[in-house]
């Protein structure tokens, strides 16, 4: 049996440090994909609740309790990401292993938000978003998933979720922002 | 240009992809007849002023709108769920 070694999504592109700001790629666990089936949205709430002690997140809003974080993606759709779902959950919604298809990175450090507002067309700011939220958006031309941690209330750090394959173009136009904001205050 | 998504909130028209008259949710009865059928295909109203399309939230929550706009001053008055009136 030939034994395959993982390998992650950004390679050696990451991690990467611009002026405060810095540039991680981040492996959350096993990432499922949970959509309800008709009329089960709060069955599932609760299944999940009973076995990962986070419910199904109303639209905009991201749940984390210990190691488990549960993201919603979308229309009727969540992101469970963490622990491999529990057997209860499959006869509720549709359980899609996502595990492998997504590039995940965390953007912290001053100057953060200013470097994905050169690129997303919602408004990051803390009062807007704060550490909790989600939302699906644009990250240049490119589809993206944006949350603030519920756990990232120290400072303030942004986890990106992109395509897999999407991966280079991802972190390039993280890194053409990153540095056009740390050179804006640079020449003060 | 923003649109508000029911879902998402406001967001900016980039997020959205742009479909045509919501005419194209009046699907007539299979029976109804070649001019009803004609019409419902291939017949639109170029109106100059308030008229609703259909939009897709493409880079957000994924969501057929109906969104109420104005063609003349850009307007946008209100969007609503497909699915909300489709309950079938």
């Amino acid at each position: 049996m030939i034994e395959l070694a993982p390998a992650s999504p950004c390679g050696d592109l990451l991690p990467l440090q611009v002026g405060d700001m810095i540039l991680a790629e981040l492996d959350l666990g096993s990432l499922t994909l949970v959509a309800p089936f008709a009329g089960q949205v709060e069955a599932t709430s609760d299944a999940l609740h009973d076995a990962h002690g986070v419910g199904f997140p109303d639209p905009g809003v991201a749940i984390r309790v210990w190691d488990t974080l549960c993201l919603w993606s979308g229309r009727a759709q969540a992101l469970l990401a963490g622990p491999e779902p529990d057997a209860a959950l499959a006869s509720l919604a549709a359980l899609t292993d996502q595990s492998d298809g997504w590039a995940v990175v965390r953007l912290s450090g001053a100057g953060a938000t200013d470097a994905l507002a050169r690129l997303v067309p919602i408004d990051l700011r803390p009062g807007a978003f704060p550490p909790g939220s989600a939302a699906r958006t644009l990250l240049g031309h490119m589809t993206v998933t944006i949350l603030r941690d519920p756990a990232d209330v120290a400072e303030t750090a942004f986890t990106i979720l992109a395509f897999r394959s999407m991966a280079t173009t991802l972190v390039h136009e993280l890194e053409t922002a990153m540095r056009r904001v740390a050179a804006r205050a640079e020449a003060g | 240009m923003r649109i508000t998504c029911p879902i998402c909130g406001t967001r900016d028209r980039r997020e959205f992809y742009y479909q045509g008259a919501a005419e194209a949710l009046h699907r007539p009865d299979p029976e109804a007849g070649e001019d009803a059928w004609d019409a419902y295909l291939h017949l639109r109203d170029n109106p100059a002023g308030r008229t609703q399309d259909l939009w897709y939230h493409e880079a957000g929550c994924g969501c057929w709108l109906v969104v109420d706009r104005d063609t003349v001053t850009h307007e946008i008055y209100g969007a609503t769920l497909v699915e909300a009136r489709h309950a079938d």
